[in-house]
């Protein structure tokens, strides 16, 4: 049963958000025999509740409390306020995202030392390499049940995908396939197999896609050891004399402000929450913030090399039927300078509904060569480029000067602008898509902008020495031994790979050590 | 053989009615704008009719479907009444706007241009104004998330009451 725990306890691990870091946090320490306390600012909507409709769904599950933008990026020009797509419900993100479950490659723990010194990236190192990520990426796999690993089948390919295979052929691309997914190939874990719903980003209603919502949560709720809050905002941390953190204000369901008192507190909002909070949560003794003193918080802001690339044929598609992201190519994952740029990228197929295609196709577009594209919506086919972005530490999370939320708390400010490197990938791989589908016979194709980011990393970067970052090796920060970060924004750099696979495997190895570490009482 | 009015200035409600016979072009009678052709009117509150009439086809103009009907279009931007009719604002920048167009337009108004691109024309020059802006921004939700215009773009909606796409043709290409 699910525990209670009072507001004085001082003794509960407080986790700050319940998607793929928080909640997987969150289970793992209740199996410990850990208590817990995970603090979410969104309401709890199970997974029936989902909607099978783009704005229905986005209006249900999305995080769209105001945010301002700035930069470069395209995003900041057509959605100033939306500079993320993620989400504020139980389960963070993991309700919205696609599946797609890829560990990172070796050299990808190690950027500095394998690109070389580039102009303008702040690259490092991470603390941890791939062999010691890899017993963790083993059970993360087996937790979240992805398919092409332990033996479960891969994802049958729907038309989107077997467009993409067809062209993939014809450049003589040889690792194509419909994916890593920790979606159900088979029933498995209590929950369905997929039924080619085509609203992965809408929540699974099946369940057959994993989410902390319906797996980490309840398995955790049920060693009576874990209490999963919904609608408490956490506007700050407190801590005491000697730098130690004590526990959060939060906001409750009905705006009241609240303490809980913590023996330790592991943040886990997401790239742009986390370090909104430990900004807001500056001190006369922490008078930049809580953990900053390597000045790293909310810096190195990363969101992946992103477009998408939609082509239109003389017969039908249907490509929104099916699996959304069930389809890859990773044969550009590599890297090789050579091609311009250094780090890879994937490519994987996607599929937007008609509403969300006429809002992202070109935003802002409108007239004929707009209306045209959408004409032929059903005799699409799409694929998304996901690739490795630079960390510069002007791409940064700040708290905006004037504007505040509902609470009273600064709102954040996002801003990005692109490496040359970013730029250099993302137009080798709009060239590459391209020539793909006019291969299989495309008559017209879209070399789609980027999208509000759904990855977003690195704003609390992971570092051997406390100078050059916020956290240590076990998301730990380099301050305060008792405030850890425990989602995307502990990552160095950021990879080709979607980000969540290695985010639950962290989670699940900060959770051996923060529960090693209580039991040795350091802290 | 059927006469076809539009309702220009010289041609008055009660004379309207009295013809009777009325093409598919929009109609302009009282508070309200009519496709007799396809039998549906859309009443105004707080809008001139004739604004809502001249909105339409510059919603139309901006996301051009020939085989959408005007009824869709009407209904996309409908919500500019209602929201003009609780913000004075609001009625004020589609108002002006409109009748912006219409003067840029010159004698016979904004609906009075015959070729689409030559309304394309005028939007263009206003592209960046918060008149146009609005208008586009709200009209990308309120024409594409109808859920009945999706059929005619060939995509299904929601499919989980269906059991999913597993035994509807998810990998039903044929042509690869
Ligand atoms: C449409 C979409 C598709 C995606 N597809 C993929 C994919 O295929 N593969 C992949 O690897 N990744 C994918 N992602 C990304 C993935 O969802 C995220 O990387 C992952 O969920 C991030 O985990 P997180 O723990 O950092 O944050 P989240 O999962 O976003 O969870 C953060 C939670 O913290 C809560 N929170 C924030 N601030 C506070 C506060 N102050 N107080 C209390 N609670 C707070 C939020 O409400 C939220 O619930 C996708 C994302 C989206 C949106
Ligand atoms: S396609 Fe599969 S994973 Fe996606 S929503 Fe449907 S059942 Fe769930």
């Amino acid at each position: 049963m699910a525990a209670s725990f009072d507001l004085k306890n001082d003794g509960v691990v407080v986790i700050i958000g319940s998607g793929a870091g928080g909640g997987t946090l969150g289970n793992e320490l209740a199996q410990k025999g850990v208590d817990v306390v995970i603090l979410e600012a969104g309401a709890r909507h199970e997974y029936e509740d989902f909607i099978n409709d783009e704005w229905g769904s986005f209006a249900q599950l999305a995080w769209t409390d105001k945010r301002t933008t700035s930069g470069d990026w395209r995003v900041a020009k057509d959605f100033p306020n939306l500079p993320a797509w993620i989400v504020k419900s139980v389960g963070g993100s993991t309700t919205h995202w696609a599946g797609a479950s890829l560990r990172f490659q070796e050299h990808e723990f190690k950027t500095a030392s394998t690109y070389g010194k580039l102009e303008g990236a702040n690259l490092l190192d991470w603390p941890v390499t791939l062999a010691e990520m890899e017993p963790y990426y083993a059970k993360a796999e087996a937790k979240m049940g992805v398919t092409g690993t332990n033996g479960w089948p891969r994802l049958p390919g729907n038309n989107n995908f077997k467009v993409l295979k067809a062209g993939a052929d014809k450049l003589g691309y040889k690792e194509c396939h419909t994916g890593n997914m920790a979606i159900n190939s088979v029933e498995r874990d209590d929950r369905n197999s997929c039924q080619q719903t085509g609203f992965c980003f809408q929540g699974c209603k099946w369940g057959a896609k994993w989410s902390t919502l319906y797996t980490e949560i309840p398995k955790g709720e049920a060693t009576g050891h874990l209490e999963v809050r919904p609608n408490s905002m956490v506007i700050k941390i407190n801590h005491d004399a000697s730098g130690k953190v004590t526990g959060v204000v939060y906001a409750d369901k009905d705006g009241k402000l609240q303490e809980q008192k913590a023996r330790i507190v592991a943040v886990a909002g997401n790239s742009i929450e986390s370090p909104r909070l430990l900004l807001n949560s500056q001190s006369a003794k922490f008078p930049h913030g809580l953990a900053n003193s390597s000045g790293q918080v909310g810096k190195n802001y990363m969101r992946h090399t992103t477009g998408s690339v939609y082509a239109i044929f003389d017969k039908p598609v249907h490509m929104y039927r099916g699996t959304t992201m069930a389809g890859i190519i990773r044969d550009e994952a590599r890297h090789d300078p050579s091609r311009g740029f250094v780090g890879g990228y994937e490519f994987e197929t996607l599929s937007l509904g008609l509403p969300f295609m006429a809002a992202f196709l070109n935003p802002g577009g409108w007239g004929r060569s707009f209306t045209t594209a959408l004409d032929h919506y059903d005799h699409m086919a799409g694929l998304w480029i996901v690739g490795e972005d630079m960390p510069r530490e002007e791409n940064r999370i700040t708290l905006h000067k004037d504007e505040k939320d509902a609470h009273g708390m600064p709102i954040a400010d996002v801003h990005f602008d692109d490496h040359p490197n970013d730029t250099a990938m993302r137009d080798h791989a709009y060239k590459q898509a391209t020539a793909l589908y006019d291969a299989v016979g495309a008559t017209r194709t879209f070399p789609t902008p980027p999208y509000p980011s759904t990855h977003n990393l690195g704003t609390n970067r992971m570092s051997e020495k406390a100078q050059d970052g916020v956290v240590n090796k076990h998301g730990q920060t380099h301050d305060i031994k008792n405030l850890f970060v425990s989602d995307g924004s502990q990552f160095t750099t950021g990879a080709a790979e979607n980000p969540t696979l290695t985010i639950v495997s962290l989670a699940i190895r900060q959770a051996e050590y923060i529960a090693s570490q209580m039991s040795a009482k350091t802290i | 053989m059927v006469t076809i009015y539009d309702g220009k200035p010289g041609l008055s409600r009660r004379e309207l009615l009295k013809r009777g016979s009325i093409g598919a072009l929009l109609v302009i009678s009282g508070s309200a704008v009519i496709n007799p052709e396809q039998a549906w009117g859309l009443e105004t509150s707080t809008l001139k009719p004739e604004t809502m009439a001249t909105l339409i086809q510059v919603a139309r103009d901006i996301y051009p479907h020939d085989q959408v009907p005007d009824k869709y279009y009407a209904i996309a931007v409908k919500g500019h009444d209602e929201t003009a009719a609780k913000d004075p604002a609001h009625k004020e920048l589609i108002e002006k706007g409109i009748a912006e167009l219409d003067k840029k337009a010159g004698k016979g108004g904004y609906r009075g241009l015959g070729w689409e691109e030559q309304r394309v024309a005028l939007l263009t020059e206003i592209e960046k104004t918060p008149f146009f802006q609005t208008v586009r921004g709200g009209l990308v939700v309120s024409l594409y998330n109808q859920q009945e215009v999706w059929p005619i773009f060939g995509y299904e909606g929601e499919s989980y009451s269906k059991g999913g796409y597993i035994a509807r043709g998810f990998s039903d290409i044929e042509w690869l």
